[in-house]
């Protein structure tokens, strides 16, 4: 072997080692450690920008009428539907009208029975106040509870969330941490062969 | 640019791309037969090296008659250094055959391909059960009717990472409270150990626990309690609730755990869920009267009635079965209608 091409191996094994020390360093995908307080406060933002362009006041936000007609009561920002407003029994879908959706925009009934939207802040009994990144993640991925549990239900769009990559859903996740926690127990979804009995509470 | 630079830059670029993608290109064979659990040549018969095994405390699965195997490479090592989380070797593969009438209908398949990356299949079996397909990302649905209305569906990759695929990604049934040799004999769905199935006892003596582990062969592990059914439906829980319900931070939970290793102690943890009340309410309970276990009242008691709910909102666990449980439904309610 010439002079040349020993410093030629000793340099691609010396480069190829370095690599492999560098990728050992790099975190796995969708775990990138506590980050820092600049970084949450920047996930923050862009949170209230992702949530706010969104829609997720849409559904999570219980509406109100006013002046200029239906529109989220900001006051009651991402709390759910209000444990206070207990529906009557939802009609049945017929035909192509296969759905209704309550006055505030916060119970939806169709095929699927009753949802009621979730509250969103984080009160550790009633919101997300227990939740971990991770869970709000694997939610999104999976479309299940926690990622484990009960299927999330329409109209919660989480196939379209779905595309969001790890760090837009932190941010989202942040941003939804750093709201005032709210006491708003939602009712548990009902069942298409309950849906005329509201009696299951969450 | 002077040719050994040149050579240096694409080898590098070589190794750099091998390294990004090691363990990234790998996934499962199309075929079971392809996986390993056949003997080469023999088609249908088990190859001897896999290992038959049996948890005492089964996970039911709308009563389909499981069988199990595991594959420990050569010369290789359980990590035992957390006794509540076995840690597998690279190329362990685990194999769980689920039959229905007679019929085999899928093998369920878990490899663990590198250090950073388990594999989860399942395989589907032809109807002449010669050989079996790896079943579509999304699953298939409806693969057996169970029950006018019910059927048991082939899981799709999401629902096999809602259970195993966790930070602790691996199998469920596979530690050291499953495999103890000191088996509850009043073990709901139990079934008695086979000759040559494994257990911890072989583990250790085939020293494949590392570090070893005598104590488990000296002491077998087993829920302590005063009274056998308390310790027959802790087991149940364990192997039906437990690798959700526990304080790892998977979910949000704050009840006793119900995980295998934390219940040394059974009759503290049957008190704690007796005294547990639930933010889940039981239907028709008023605010605040639903517990996950309420002493001599089965309809406060909301995991009895999550068990029984096979409703997609609520039912317990919260896939994988169609049907309701009713051997268990019962040894809980009667569990439960004895607690004062």
């Amino acid at each position: 072997m010439t002079r040349t091409h020993k410093t030629t191996t000793v340099m691609v094994l010396a480069m190829a080692a370095f690599s492999g020390v560098l990728l050992r360093a790099m975190p796995p995908a969708g775990q990138d450690g506590a980050a820092t307080p600049e970084k949450q406060k920047a996930r923050v933002a862009r949170g209230a920008h992702l949530v706010k362009s969104m829609g997720c006041n849409d559904c999570h936000t219980p509406w109100t009428m006013g002046p200029n007609g239906p529109h989220p009561d900001m006051t009651r920002a991402l709390t759910g539907h209000p444990a206070d407003l207990v529906m009557p029994p939802a009609p049945a879908p017929h035909g192509l009208w296969m759905g209704h959706v309550a006055a505030t925009n916060t119970a939806w009934a169709g095929p699927w029975g009753v949802s009621f939207t979730a509250n969103l802040t984080p009160d550790k009994e009633t919101g997300l106040g227990n939740w971990t990144e991770e869970m709000f993640i694997a939610t999104m991925r999976t479309g299940r509870h926690q990622g484990k549990g009960r299927p999330v239900l329409p109209p919660m769009p989480v196939q379209m969330l779905n595309a969001l990559d790890d760090e837009a859903l932190k941010s989202v996740f942040a941003y939804l941490q750093s709201l005032a926690p709210v006491k708003n127990r939602v009712p548990a979804p009902i069942e298409p062969a309950d849906a005329s009995a509201n009696k299951e509470k969450n | 640019m002077a040719r050994p630079v040149r050579t240096a830059t694409a080898a590098l670029a070589i190794l750099w791309i091998a390294a990004l993608h090691a363990g990234s290109g790998i996934c499962a064979p199309a075929r079971l037969s392809e996986t390993g659990l056949y003997a080469e040549g023999r088609p249908g018969a088990i190859d001897p090296r896999n290992r038959l095994f049996s948890p005492q405390y089964p996970l039911w699965s709308d009563g389909a008659k499981k069988t199990r195997w595991v594959s420990l490479p050569a010369g290789s090592a359980i990590d035992t250094q957390s006794r509540g989380e076995w840690q597998m070797p690279v190329g362990t593969k685990f194999w769980k055959e689920f039959q229905f009438n007679g019929r085999k209908v899928e093998t369920r398949f878990l490899w663990r391909a590198t250090a950073d990356r388990w594999i989860f299949a399942t395989y589907v079996w032809n109807e002449e059960g010669t050989d079996a397909v790896l079943a579509p990302d999304a699953g298939v649905r409806g693969v057996v009717e169970l029950a006018p209305g019910r059927s048991h569906d082939i899981p799709g990759v999401a629902d096999c990472l809602a259970c195993h695929g966790d930070r602790r990604p691996g199998p469920l049934g596979f530690n050291a409270l499953q495999l103890s040799t000191d088996r509850d004999p009043n073990a709901i769905h139990g079934e008695p150990l086979a000759a040559g199935m494994t257990t911890v006892a072989t583990l250790d003596r085939e020293r494949l626990l590392s570090p070893a582990q005598p104590e488990l062969v000296a002491n077998p592990p087993r829920i302590k309690t005063a009274d056998p059914q308390t310790r027959a439906v802790l087991g149940y829980f364990a192997g039906n609730c437990g690798y959700c319900h526990n304080r790892g931070g998977d979910i949000a939970y704050d009840g006793p755990s119900l995980k295998h290793s934390d219940l040394g102690d059974g009759d503290a943890v049957a008190a704690a869920l007796l005294a547990k009340a639930t933010a889940w309410q039981v239907p028709g309970q008023a605010d605040g009267a639903s517990y996950m276990l309420k002493g001599g009242r089965p309809e406060a008691s909301a995991m009895l009635a999550r068990m029984k709910s096979r409703r997609p909102s609520s039912q317990m666990p919260p896939l994988g079965t169609a049907l309701r449980d009713e051997e268990a439904i019962a040894a809980i309610e009667a569990f439960i209608r004895s607690r004062r």
